[in-house]
């Protein structure tokens, strides 16, 4: 039985590593072509002019890096409540709930507030439920903690073109480099919170890395919809110039955005399974080492 | 303009120089495990 | 089998108590915070010096980030002493409830840290020429939870930052970032009961708010936090 499990994984892992170049040629092709469309194809933007294309590289990176934290916030979750069934089942009736409720608020609540689409507000929640469960059938045990690492670092890369992208875009457009508004606010916090994630576990001690890292992911995910609502009632109070703005986007403009970013998640999920392979081989160094230590005290590691 | 191809740089270099540390930390791991291969001559067991 | 709220409360007070005593006895902490906090006070009144106008504008933040920064200094401190006692091995297999024990440091950390501020406030009124023209008492409530939005934060993350390498500097590291909507928070409050020109009751409102966010997500984590290895 084992030998044939065995045999399955193998397998499983050879058809994931021809996968791999064929997937990348497939970003990378993308990637061109959403260039191009940014760069050539999407209409000039009346007011802001050619600078606005910055927004199709802004915007994308933004969300995947969301997505990223996002994707780490659920394997803390599901790190720490792998021991505990009661909290665990609590946890999976929550990512459930969430997904059930967003979809009914998209068919219930009228009007929703500007911008945003009952569509979206239907997919954010499914997506919530769908990433919960796939993580779990997919990462368990710690393959959930190599995945949290993973998508901090990498959030934490995506988060840092959005804080160089945002005032690269925001100097010629409004004339400031920086603002205090919500959205680059929360997102400066996000990615202090994630720099502090990682330096957290680089210098923890190794036996408790995952556990600490976990907590203080959780923190974070608590602390971000408080500074953007602290930010929020700063602004009613001190109002000053909004970047980015909302409201709608012209429909060619939306397209060029979308397929940007499918070209970043495709190339962010690239990074993530390599990243991935790269902690697995690690660890499992480390525990060689470690077996090493323990057979021959004499010789060191 | 100028701004534009700036931040457009800026993001592909940010994204590179992730990669290159990825690839010379796979080197450094390919190194070790190739090390730890040639250490053990004698079987475990 | 859980513990009975008289038992629970009884080990609050034992640990506080014992924490007290401590530091009255040893009295080292206590000093050198004193005059660090005062060090802070000086430096900042001699790198700003505004008239008693401008003053009211910017000494809401000022405060705030002094107290912050004599509150990570003493906070490093208390969980140090245990550390080189090994009392929290002894915590780790004490009967008492993980929760008891934090609630129990955090207090202690909330009075010192008061401590602390109240010896610094007169200090920075005298030197700010400081006169508050909206309703002063509501400096109190405001930096009661300020104080403890930052203490129990800080307690938690100290007990985190223990076993790090660079101990001292993972602190500040882990709690700036996680303290920015509290402090932005206290910081406006302050500035609108000094200006008297906003109400602070939003700003009061996001501190509660905070404060019981944060103080329920530290007690329903700290056992774990506690129990890592």
């Amino acid at each position: 039985m084992k030998r044939q499990a065995e045999g399955d994984e193998c397998r499983h892992e050879n058809s994931m590593k021809r996968a791999f170049p064929i997937f990348a040629v497939l970003t990378a092709v993308l990637l061109s072509y959403a260039l191009y469309e940014a760069l050539v194809a999407a209409p000039t933007e009346q007011t802001m002019g050619n600078v606005q294309r910055i927004f199709y590289y802004h915007v994308p990176s933004a969300w995947t890096a969301f997505l990223l934290f996002f994707i780490n916030f659920v394997c803390s979750i599901q790190y720490l409540v792998r021991r505990d069934k009661v909290a665990d089942s609590i946890a999976n009736w929550v990512a459930i709930v969430l997904g059930v409720a967003a979809c009914a608020a998209a068919v219930v609540i009228r009007p929703l507030p500007s911008g945003v689409e009952p569509s979206s507000v239907a997919t954010t929640g499914l997506a919530i439920t769908g990433l919960y469960f796939l993580v779990k059938r997919y990462f368990s045990g710690s393959r959930t903690d190599a995945l949290a690492l993973v998508t901090a670092e990498v959030g934490v890369v995506f988060c840092t073109v959005v804080l160089v992208t945002g005032p690269l875009w925001a100097r010629p457009v409004w004339g400031i480099w920086w603002t205090w508004d919500v959205r680059l606010t929360s997102t400066l916090v996000l990615w202090l919170i994630y720099i502090s994630y990682l330096m957290l576990r680089r210098f923890s001690a190794s036996g408790q890395t995952p556990v600490l890292a976990a907590a203080l992911a959780i923190f974070g995910a608590l602390d971000v919809p408080l500074v953007y609502f602290s930010i929020w009632i700063f602004r009613t109070q001190h109002p000053q110039p909004v970047i980015g703005g909302g409201g709608s986007i012209d429909p060619r403009m939306l397209h060029v955005l979308l397929i940007n970013w499918l070209a970043f998640l495709c190339f962010a999920a690239l990074i993530c399974w390599s990243r991935y392979r790269l902690e697995v081989l690690q660890r499992e160094v480390e525990e060689i080492h470690a077996m090493k230590g323990l057979q021959d005290p004499r010789s060191s590691g | 303009m100028n701004f534009l191809y700036a931040a457009y740089s800026a993001t592909w270099i940010i994204h590179i120089i992730y990669l290159v540390i990825l690839v010379r930390r796979y080197h450094s791991l390919r190194n070790e495990i190739d090390e730890l291969k040639k250490g053990k001559p004698t079987p475990g067991h | 089998m859980s513990k009975p709220p008289g038992a629970v409360a009884g080990v609050i007070q034992a640990t506080l108590a014992k924490d007290l005593r401590l530091e009255w006895r040893s009295k080292d902490a206590i000093n050198s915070m004193l005059f660090f906090s005062l060090l802070v006070v000086v430096v900042f009144s001699f790198s700003f010096d505004p008239n008693a106008e401008e003053s009211r504008q910017i000494a809401g933040g000022l405060v705030w980030v002094a107290f912050l920064f004599a509150a990570v200094v003493a906070l490093g401190q208390t969980w140090a002493r245990e550390l080189r006692n090994q009392v929290l091995d002894a915590y780790r297999v004490s009967p008492a409830p993980a929760n008891s024990l934090f609630l129990a440091k955090a207090l202690g950390n909330f009075i010192f840290v008061a401590i602390l501020e109240l010896l610094m406030t007169p200090l920075f009124i005298m030197f700010y020429k400081l006169r508050a023209l909206g309703p002063a008492w509501q400096l109190i409530p405001i930096a009661a939870l300020g104080t403890w939005a930052i203490v129990v934060n800080g307690t938690f993350f100290a007990a985190m930052s223990l076993r790090t390498r660079s101990r001292e500097i993972m602190l500040p590291l882990l709690l700036f970032p996680v303290c920015i909507p509290a402090l932005l928070a206290m910081v406006n409050a302050t500035t609108a009961i000094l200006t008297g020109e906003l109400s602070a009751k939003f700003w009061i409102v996001l501190l509660t708010t905070y404060d019981v966010v944060f103080t329920i997500a530290c007690l329903l984590l700290f056992e774990l936090v506690l129990h890592a290895e």
